[in-house]
């Protein structure tokens, strides 16, 4: 049986397999929320805003144990080609309780009984890894509300371009590509201090090997990003943001 | 490896390493090392390590000083809206004087705004209490709104910075440790001097030498600031106390 | 120390909803607008900081971030190919969608668009449709068969205030600066962007402005707190008719009436704030 070749040896934007999209990141960028953050990986664009913990309504969805953390992701009408209706369908529902559950192992809610926690993640612009760039921007806001986190995490798209193994998908990549083996696309989150996986998805044909080699590409990914994170909320000069700098000292001296 | 101390800190971080340090608040241990909890500045005393926030949402603590309105009244008491997680409850019993069940609406109404101390946090939500010196309903003047964690700033080493604007605009200042600042004075214009002055603070509250910044702030609009001496520089993390940091 | 009484169950209400103003603060709004002042140093007639940002996403004809203040509304236009309406064969066809996100203020909820969305998606259509701005000639590609379907999406980055004018303007920008799409007319498909703008009638651009009632004065660009003070608000669209203004949209909200003096004072304002504002406007909608 001959071996067939590999058509995608290079690719179509000219990164190296495992090269990430150039990334930005800034906190503070919605004022009146009490932590927001704006996450961009190439042409993807994500906003994330956290308002709470806040009083949960109706009062028997409260939980006297825990506070409840509550995902909405969402597309802008204007983000990708084809207009995107206003309001929840079943891919941006999905997309929000998986996120929901990424974020949920980082996060404790046990000081803020009977409240919630809502973060609303919302795409201006679309280049695929949506759903990553999103979770990377809700990590921040979540923090920057001050919120208690056990550590951070960081997402990346990782996959399978025909026999070719890539780290953070574009379009081009995600849904353009047919030829051969085709695309597969594996986005996956990392928690940032005990490495384990927070959310998996996997869409098309790959191989254990492949596979166990397509973790530790992402895992390297998400110390990339973890960076950029860390960078931004570490850096803050913006007038709802923490400060640059140090306002308050030790009072050991 | 020890972090600097004095940082900006997030979630997952290691803090220091050792058996000997304590995570306090905004810290827990793992393993041999005491890692951050929540983002903010990460605090050192006496092994005890903590991470006060920098940013987020106001949670009340006992003791603290807050300002609210009332929102809505019950048989018994007050709701109080302080712009935090849940409305806080003010009991008939804990105002200075004995209220009839009928005279409830007069003695405190609809939309009047109060100073009031947090008596207790719970699981349901926050009691409060009227009955000590210097709480009660507020009239006049206006409240403006600032993170709650910029409070420290406003009110400076025991309370020199709010002092130093007191003197120089001859307003009153009552600042809630929910962001929520009263101020109150003859003048419309000092007023809103006030109000210009504790904004400038809360731009500009990471900046060292903040209150020589402050100072000629307040000369810029035109007004004098008294007794330098006695001002100084809000360093040594006493602020915090005033805010009711862990004071409990 | 002795413990308090509590009733069994605390009436507690989600601080979602309403927006609180404490008596004494909508009285200090008040005396000051009375002396021509604002609590943010403005004057009773002045506009925030208008900021203007472009290239929100390359994925649609156009889309654009519009500040007023700390106010921010993102505005996207997109084309789309449709059937024309019955009675209007040989046109185009408009829809505006605004969307009161929550991420936007504590006060708006998630779920089905409330009335408040309703409401300022319809001000913000019909103020476009009912100027001409939109040549919807010039959007027929085959009468009867196929035109172009032109949608502005709104949505609500953060609400300082006076989100009707700010998402107004966005929704003009967003028009002035959408590319032309490309029909491939033998495969019936539209293929990229063109570097033509879309079909507008320049000439009879009009902007929205809103005036508010607060005490007895009238207060324009307010901010959150002003906006839950007011006793009404008035929104008029006006145009340019030969350097003239020419009122083309209005909408009164809220339960407060207009006397006779208010609206004296508004179409002065209208007439001061337009010759004001309109080149700068003009500018941002349709370049130098």
């Amino acid at each position: 049986m001959a071996v067939k070749k590999n058509l995608y040896t290079k690719r179509e934007s000219g990164r190296a397999m495992d090269e990430v999209r150039p990334m930005t990141a800034k906190v503070g960028v919605v004022p009146s929320a009490d932590g927001s953050a704006i996450f961009e990986t190439g042409k993807t664009k994500a906003i994330a805003v956290v308002r709470g913990p806040r009083t949960l309504h109706p009062q028997h969805m409260q939980n006297p144990k825990n506070g409840v953390l509550r995902v909405n992701y969402g597309m802008m009408p204007f983000s990708v080609e084809d207009r995107i209706r206003p309001g929840p369908n079943r891919r941006s529902e999905e997309i929000s309780k998986v996120t929901e559950w990424a974020l949920s192992s980082v996060v404790d809610l046990s000081e803020f009984p009977n409240t919630v926690v809502d973060v609303f993640i919302q795409i201006p612009q679309a280049d695929a890894g949506t759903r990553v760039a999103g979770i990377n921007a809700a990590a921040m806001a979540l923090a920057h509300a001050g919120i208690p986190m056990k550590e951070m995490v960081s997402a990346i798209g990782v996959g399978k371009i025909d026999k070719s193994l890539v780290v953070d998908l574009d379009k081009y990549e995600d849904s353009l590509f047919h030829d051969g083996e085709g695309s597969t696309d594996i986005p996956m989150v990392f928690t940032s201090r005990t490495k384990n996986l927070a959310l998996l998805q996997l869409d098309g044909k790959i191989s254990i090997p492949e596979f166990k080699e397509t973790i530790e590409l992402a895992k390297k990914a998400c110390e990339k990003i973890l960076v950029v994170q860390m960078e931004a909320l570490k850096n803050v000069n913006g007038e709802n943001g923490a400060p640059k700098g140090v306002p308050l000292e030790g009072n050991n001296g | 490896m020890v972090i600097e101390k004095r940082q900006i800190v997030i979630p997952g971080e290691t803090l220091v390493s050792g058996n000997e340090y304590l995570p306090g608040d905004g810290a827990y241990r793992d393993g041999g090392d005491v890692v951050a909890g929540r983002y903010g500045i990460m605090n050192i005393f006496e092994k005890h390590v903590r991470v006060i926030p920098v940013s987020g949402a106001y949670y009340p603590r006992r003791g603290n000083t807050i300002i609210g309105t009332i929102v809505d009244i019950t048989f018994n008491g007050w709701l109080i809206d302080f712009g935090g997680a849940q409305n806080a409850f003010l009991p008939v019993a804990e105002v200075p004087r004995y209220i009839n069940r009928n005279e409830m609406r007069e003695y405190l109404d609809f939309g009047e705004a109060v100073v009031v101390k947090v008596w207790d946090v719970k699981s349901r939500g926050v009691d409060l209490s009227m009955k000590m010196r210097g709480f009660g309903k507020i009239e006049g003047g206006m409240i403006i709104s600032v993170s709650p964690n910029k409070v420290p700033r406003i009110i400076g080493k025991e309370g020199s910075m709010v002092k130093m604007i007191k003197d120089a605009t001859g307003c009153s200042i009552t600042v809630g440790q929910n962001g929520k600042v009263w101020i109150s004075g003859n003048d419309s214009d000092k007023e809103l001097a006030t109000k210009k002055i504790i904004e400038f603070i809360v731009a500009h509250a990471t900046i060292t030498g903040l209150t020589e910044k402050v100072e000629k702030f307040i000369k810029k609009l035109g007004l004098k600031v008294n007794s330098p001496e006695i001002i100084a520089e809000n360093t040594d993390g006493e602020s915090e106390q005033n805010v009711g940091e862990d004071n409990e | 120390m002795e413990r308090m009484v509590h009733p069994k169950v605390y009436p507690w209400r989600a601080t979602m909803g309403d927006f609180i103003i404490p008596n004494l603060q909508k009285e200090k709004i008040e005396e000051f607008i009375a002396e021509n002042k604002r609590l943010d140093g403005r004057k009773s007639d002045e506009y925030r900081k208008l900021v203007v940002k472009d290239g929100i996403s390359e994925n649609s004809a156009s889309a654009v971030s519009v500040k007023f203040g700390k106010t921010e509304v993102l505005a996207g236009v997109h084309l789309a190919l449709a059937a024309p309406y019955p009675d209007s064969q040989d046109q185009g066809t408009f829809m505006t969608n605004a969307e009161l996100h929550p991420m936007a203020s504590q006060q708006f909820d998630m779920g089905r668009p409330g009335i408040e969305s309703v409401e300022l998606a319809r001000v913000i259509d019909r103020g476009i449709r009912e100027s001409g701005f939109i040549d919807f000639k010039g959007l027929c590609i085959k009468e009867g068969e196929k035109v172009w379907q032109v949608f502005v999406d709104i949505v609500t980055i953060n609400d300082d205030g006076n989100l009707l004018d700010v998402a107004g303007l966005a929704s003009l920008i967003a028009l002035g600066r959408a590319r032309m799409p490309i029909y491939n007319a033998e495969e019936d498909k539209v293929e990229g962007y063109s570097d033509k703008g879309i079909p507008l009638n320049k000439d009879v651009l009009s902007f929205s402005m809103t005036f508010h009632k607060i005490g007895k004065k009238i207060v324009v660009d307010v901010s959150k707190e002003e906006e839950a003070v007011s006793e009404f608000r008035l929104t008029i669209a006006v145009g340019d008719n030969g350097g003239e203004p020419r009122i083309t949209a209005m909408q009164k909200g809220k339960s407060g009436v207009i006397t006779s003096e208010d609206m004296e004072t508004i179409l002065k304002l209208v007439e001061s704030k337009w010759a004001e504002m309109f080149p700068k406007i003009k500018e941002f909608v349709l370049g130098k």
